[in-house]
């Protein structure tokens, strides 16, 4: 037993994976709490996908995937703000036009002859084969989320809670949200290096509505939703190993699984044990 | 905290000379003016939509008077209505009081030993100590909105604004709120309280009321006349009378 699971360790590839998803689970899960409460995660798939144009256009003049990525991100956050300001045209509606207009100009980019191998590992990722950089990156981003969601805790709970009370108690709204997008645009770009445009979005919002299920109170969910990234992340590692499945979506699918076992636990619980964990 | 053109009317603790707010171009409170001093409560009346949330985002510093002006301390405590809290957000009651440290804090310091200290000494004094750590939306109404209060309370500030506190409460919930109210007043705080609750403005210090623009300001026996409650509640006034003194239900 110890052989099985020992075993896949004995890999560098898989030793700088496991320290990839790590890395990724404390700052996806910890972000993932606030990302579901200010009711963010349209947002932050949207900016997901919406990146893909820069990663393509990167990889086509063989630029830094990271840099490809901000600038996308950036461009889509204009868009965004440009189209949002149509007359009759929604947030919402606007988000949803300019995401799949520069989700399909990504795979147009994409589908040239002259783009490099590896569309794949643009849209699912490649955490087996993460770079020193891709890791020192993944370690920047646990510091600046940890210290960043760690000063703005009080300010998070107050905004979260009761939005529109927020500036009598001293808190400008739209300070706080314009901080937890930078980091969840931040989190995403650094993110789908490992886990691709399509699978990103899973270690953000998965462990946070699973640790929801189990915790009833903002610091415990924090530190459950990281937790749980972690083992369902090196689970979905074991289990691309041993079954020779794709890394990240073996990863995506045990954060999925997460979720439903703990739906599943918290279903058959007495209702008095589950309003204990509401 | 002074706002443009003050006009100070002595030992009040917040006041309004002419004061006019909107939103935009457009202005949906004119003609303010009163004093509130330290221990007055003090009934803001008015329909929905007859400006007491405008007048009260004025005194926050939330809204810039559009004219007149207004002398309010440099914080107000805020209660909200318990109905725009999120029941379903993973906070305890000692959490939400604490929240109303921040205003005190600089911004990169987050509330710490001293301000969940502050903040259990305010669930104490309105009466839920023991509830300090029940999930806040696992608590009654009336026991939320006391959680508000204590809130405002952790704000330390000499006046409160209280947003129609007493909506949805039952009446022993009320009643233990009004008594909550009552010895704020006796601490010093000047007390703001929008309710719609004609017969219990009556037992309050002043009646502030509102429907657009001021319609009077003044002690209750004073104020309260069928006129000036028709002006301020136009064709939705219907005066009810009981037999006993105490259940008499003006709306």
């Amino acid at each position: 037993m110890l052989h099985v699971l020992a075993e896949p360790w004995s890999e560098p590839i898989m030793r700088r994976a496991f320290a990839e998803v790590v890395l990724l689970g404390i700052a996806g899960g910890a972000l993932g709490c606030w990302v579901i409460f200010y009711r963010l995660s349209y947002s932050a798939e949207s900016l997901a996908h919406s990146l893909l144009p820069g990663l393509v256009a990167a990889a086509l003049l063989g630029l830094p995937l990271l840099l490809g990525g901000a600038v996308g991100i950036v461009v889509a956050a204009i868009a965004i703000a440009v189209a949002a300001r149509t007359p009759t045209i929604g947030r919402d509606t606007a988000v949803a036009v300019v995401v799949t207009a520069l989700l399909g100009l990504g795979v147009l980019l994409a589908l040239s002859p002259a783009v490099p191998a590896g569309l794949a590992e643009l849209l699912f990722g490649d955490v087996l084969g993460v770079s020193d950089a891709d890791l020192l990156f993944a370690a920047l981003l646990v510091v600046a989320v940890v210290a960043a969601l760690a000063i703005m805790h009080g300010r998070l709970l107050v905004v979260g809670f009761d939005r529109t009370s927020a500036r009598g108690l001293g808190v400008a709204p739209a300070a706080v949200d314009a901080a937890l997008l930078v980091l969840v645009a931040l989190a995403v770009l650094v993110a789908v290096q490992g886990l691709g445009n399509l699978l990103v979005v899973a270690v953000l919002i998965a462990p946070a509505a699973t640790a929801r299920l189990l915790t009833h109170r903002m610091g415990a969910m924090l530190v459950a939703a990281a937790a749980i990234a972690i083992v369902a992340a090196i689970a979905g590692l074991y289990l691309s190993y041993y079954a020779g499945t794709a890394a990240g979506a073996s990863i995506a699918g045990m954060l999925v699984a997460a979720y439903l076992v703990a739906a599943g636990v918290r279903a058959l619980l007495p209702s008095r044990a589950r309003s204990a964990t509401a | 905290m002074h706002d443009s053109g003050l006009v100070s009317v002595p030992s009040s603790l917040v006041s309004a000379e002419g004061l006019a707010a909107g939103y935009g171009t457009g202005i949906v409170l004119r003609d303010v003016s009163f004093a509130a001093r330290a221990g007055e409560r003090v009934a803001v009346l008015g329909p929905n939509g007859g400006g007491k949330t405008t007048l009260f985002r004025v005194l926050t510093g939330e809204l810039t008077p559009a004219a007149g002006a207004v002398q309010r301390p440099a914080r107000c405590g805020v209660v909200p209505q318990t109905e725009r809290s999120r029941l379903d957000f993973p906070v305890s009651a000692l959490d939400v009081a604490t929240m109303g440290a921040i205003s005190r804090l600089p911004w990169w310091r987050r509330p710490g030993r001293r301000e969940r200290a502050q903040a259990l000494e305010a669930l104490h004094a309105v009466g839920l100590g023991a509830h300090a750590h029940a999930t806040f939306g696992d608590l009654s109404g009336g026991q939320r909105q006391r959680v508000l209060v204590a809130r405002g309370l952790v704000q330390d500030a000499p006046v409160m604004l209280l947003d129609e506190p007493f909506t949805g409460l039952d009446s022993v919930s009320a009643e233990r709120l009004e008594g909550l109210l009552v010895r704020l007043a006796d601490k010093g705080r000047a007390l703001l309280v929008a309710t719609h609750d004609v017969d219990q403005a009556r037992r309050w210090d002043r009646v502030l009321c509102l429907n657009g623009r001021q319609i009077a300001y003044g002690p209750p026996d004073e104020t309260l006349s069928l006129e000036v409650l028709e002006a301020t509640y136009g064709a939705d006034l219907v005066t009810v009378h009981h037999d006993h003194p105490h259940e008499q239900d003006d709306r």
